[in-house]
């Protein structure tokens, strides 16, 4: 090889690597956009199961008397926050239209003031843009000193365009810690 | 010409002993501890295999404790996908790229160096971990969060800082390769002429750059995660898990081909030698390659059907994986339609070709089974899973690296492997990876839970056979070891230039051993479809 192809040779090497790192650093960019993009696209389609988090005024629709579908309430705790939540009724049956009131008790199990959120989740996922909340406790997040017990109120109602397909939905509360986000509690001996 | 004299001139003062392999920019050397690295790779790898089977050989808690056997299967995976097959394969092409297209070396000699040396600096991090307080990653290869994050042991970071290192090396590895391959070709040489290997590694080193970074993002998002308060997977800030899995599986998959389709290139390069005929379908093997690689990034969700997929979703990527049957289906067929009617010797190379080409086909068949979304649902996360992506990577991608080890040898240090070594190494190997995989079948379809230490009695034989099989399997690679160092010391039959009669390439007209420097000037090349032989 001469020096001029030597050269010619070079550059080449000097293009194809220019250009691979900036294929690279375009998939870095698309793996950060991938964070939000996900969080829009579960939102668009509510394929998370996550429900809107602030109130929403009582659709127009009249109540559809002719379907009946089941709401279930299921509650838990997660490391980190000794509180209990507990539904009023684990069942309700409502209309889909119906403007529907449900009880929950929070009751702090520790021995210190502390505060907690609890988080809502729909399943089957088609269901959640289709589950409307009024007022909700999940709004916002509650303080609770040692041994208190409080009743919170729930108003929702179920959206008469729910697929057909669906006539139960589960909806799981799961209480969060507020302030401390990483719950990591686990213990290594 | 500068760079000319500065490589004969290295030549002259080139430093002895340790800082020699340290300071190399040769390509054949550094190809070399890359292959050696893999190597003992395999063997840290496959003795934690060997403390699973153990584990596993009767039911019951026998031999180890639960904790440890949770991290004996992670860094099992971890320590053979990251340690072993990847640098073999990145080994085979420092060694054989070059060679194969008539360069001097690679295009960036010191990157080269750089990129390997990495390499044993990330697997002492990642070993390392098992002898920190808490013990080593124990989440499983996949390394899903929550279990890497909130529960993790507190070693999660060091395992971190080895992945992004494997990473970056692989990336620059990547990098290296595309820039050899696209700019030093000999004159003549078009993409269309360049032999599988060459192009195989190519659209690899292409899936590299793309998913490399995805990996990078996930692990360092895992960082944050756990030291900095952050909440990308945890749901209580925020976060998401299952958003864990998506990002890690748009990686993992094409991660797959990545451990597969150099195989690919190796199988069509032996499988003409000693058929004694033109690969049959030359433009479809690289187009069937460029699919497969292209595919990859559409079926990610595959692994995901259990986590609550909407029908849509699990439909699309049902078809879309069953799609890539059909590339995969076109080499297997090309393969077949290069030995019909061929003139075939059973040399040790085709033997582990032939092994390949029929065992990489049930792990591909038992693959379009996983692909049903419906059947899934009962084989997820089931032994079944195990046998499949274990037939797919131990039969297929360490067999095609033993074939290309025995095809190459005689080019890399002069001599024929031992044959009669070298029989009973490929027969060992066939009959135990046979014994430990095909019962994994029957025991997952039966309904056995992956890496879980006990097991119900109704899978006690099952597991007896691959565990017998798994020590077969893995005390036959000594073998393979005797045969390397057999050839590194000379000992065996001297190879002409021409190693294997029927075998085409660049790489054959170099002597054997293959000195040191080579194609200082670059080769003649007579492109195939201008050969006189075609005429």
């Amino acid at each position: 090889m001469n020096s001029q192809q030597q050269q010619q040779t070079n550059q080449g090497v000097a293009r194809t690597v220019r250009r691979t790192l900036v294929a690279l650093l375009l998939m870095v960019g698309f793996t950060l956009a991938l964070i939000p993009l996900y969080d829009v696209f579960c939102e668009v389609t509510g394929l998370n199961g996550k429900t809107a988090d602030t109130a929403q005024v009582v659709g127009g629709q009249a109540v559809d008397t002719s379907r009946r579908i089941e709401v279930q309430f299921v509650t838990r705790t997660s490391p980190g926050l000794p509180w209990h939540l507990e539904a009023e009724k684990k069942t309700v049956w409502v209309h889909p239209g119906e403007v529907t009131l449900a009880h929950f008790t929070f009751s702090n199990t520790g021995s210190e003031r502390n505060s907690g959120r609890a988080v809502p989740s729909i399943s089957p996922s088609e269901g959640a843009r289709h589950f409307r909340k009024m007022e909700c406790f999940c709004f916002q997040k509650q303080w609770l000193d040692a041994g208190e017990q409080s009743e919170m109120p729930l108003v929702f109602q179920v959206d008469p365009g729910l697929p057909q397909s669906v006539n139960k939905l589960t909806l799981a509360y799961t209480l969060y810690p507020q302030g401390q986000v990483t719950g990591g509690t686990y213990e290594y001996k | 010409m500068v760079s000319e004299t500065l490589a004969h001139g290295s030549e002259h003062s080139q430093p002895r002993g340790i800082l020699r392999w340290l300071l190399t920019t040769n390509h054949k050397e550094i190809g070399t501890l890359y292959l050696l690295l893999s190597l003992l790779m395999f063997f840290v790898g496959g003795t934690m295999a060997l403390i699973v089977r153990a584990e596993l050989f009767q039911p019951g808690m026998t031999f180890v404790v639960p904790e440890f056997f949770n991290q004996m299967t992670t860094m099992h995976g971890l320590i053979m996908v990251f340690g072993a097959i990847m640098p073999a394969f990145v080994g085979l092409a420092n060694w054989l790229i070059p060679v194969q297209i008539g360069a001097p070396d690679m295009a960036l000699p010191r990157l080269n160096n750089f990129s390997f040396w990495l390499l044993p600096v990330a697997f002492t991090i990642l070993l390392s971990t098992l002898f920190m307080e808490g013990g080593g990653p124990n989440f499983g290869w996949t390394f899903y969060a929550p279990l890497s994050t909130t529960y993790a042991p507190p070693s999660t970071s060091f395992f971190i800082l080895g992945m992004h290192l494997a990473g970056i090396s692989s990336i620059l590895g990547a990098i290296n390769i595309i820039a050899t391959i696209l700019n030093l070709r000999t004159p003549k040489m078009r993409l269309m002429d360049m032999p599988l290997f060459v192009w195989t590694w190519l659209i690899t080193a292409f899936l590299l750059i793309a998913v490399m970074p995805v990996l990078a993002g996930v692990i360092t998002m895992m960082l944050l995660d756990i030291n900095f308060g952050t909440s990308f997977f945890n749901a209580a800030g925020g976060g998401d898990p299952v958003l864990f899995q998506h990002l890690f599986w748009f990686f993992g998959h094409p991660e797959v081909y990545i451990m597969i389709l150099p195989a690919f290139g190796i199988i069509s390069a032996i499988v003409p030698t000693f058929a004694r005929k033109r690969l049959f379908g030359y433009a479809s093997m690289v187009y069937a390659t460029a699919s497969i690689a292209l595919l990859s990034f559409v079926v990610w969700a595959h692994h995901m059907f259990t986590v609550g997929l909407p029908l849509t979703a699990q439909l699309f990527f049902m078809y879309s994986t069953m799609l890539i049957a059909v590339p995969t289906g076109v080499k297997v067929f090309n393969w077949i339609a290069t030995l019909f009617r061929g003139s075939i010797s059973f040399e040790l190379p085709m033997l582990f070709a032939l092994a390949f080409i029929v065992q990489f086909t049930i792990g591909g068949l038992s693959g379009v089974m996983l692909a049903i979304a419906p059947a899934d649902f009962q084989y997820h996360d089931t032994y079944f899973v195990v046998a499949h992506f274990h037939y797919v990577l131990v039969p297929g991608a360490v067999f095609a690296i033993l074939a290309a080890a025995y095809y190459w040898l005689p080019k890399w240090t002069g001599v024929y492997p031992n044959v009669k070594l070298g029989l009973a190494h490929f027969w060992l190997s066939v009959i135990g990876v046979n014994l430990t995989f095909f019962p994994m079948h029957f025991s997952g379809l039966a309904g056995m839970p992956r890496r879980i230490p006990d097991y119900a009695l109704q899978f006690a034989d099952f597991n007896v056979l691959s565990s017998i099989g798994g020590f077969l399997f893995g005390m036959s690679q000594l073998l393979f070891v005797a045969v390397v160092i057999l050839c590194a010391r000379k000992k065996g039959e001297k190879a002409p230039a021409q190693a294997w009669e029927g075998a085409e390439g660049l790489e054959w007209q170099l002597p054997s051993p293959a000195p040191l420097h080579t194609f200082d000037t670059p080769p003649e090349f007579i492109p195939e479809r201008d050969s006189p032989s075609r005429h």
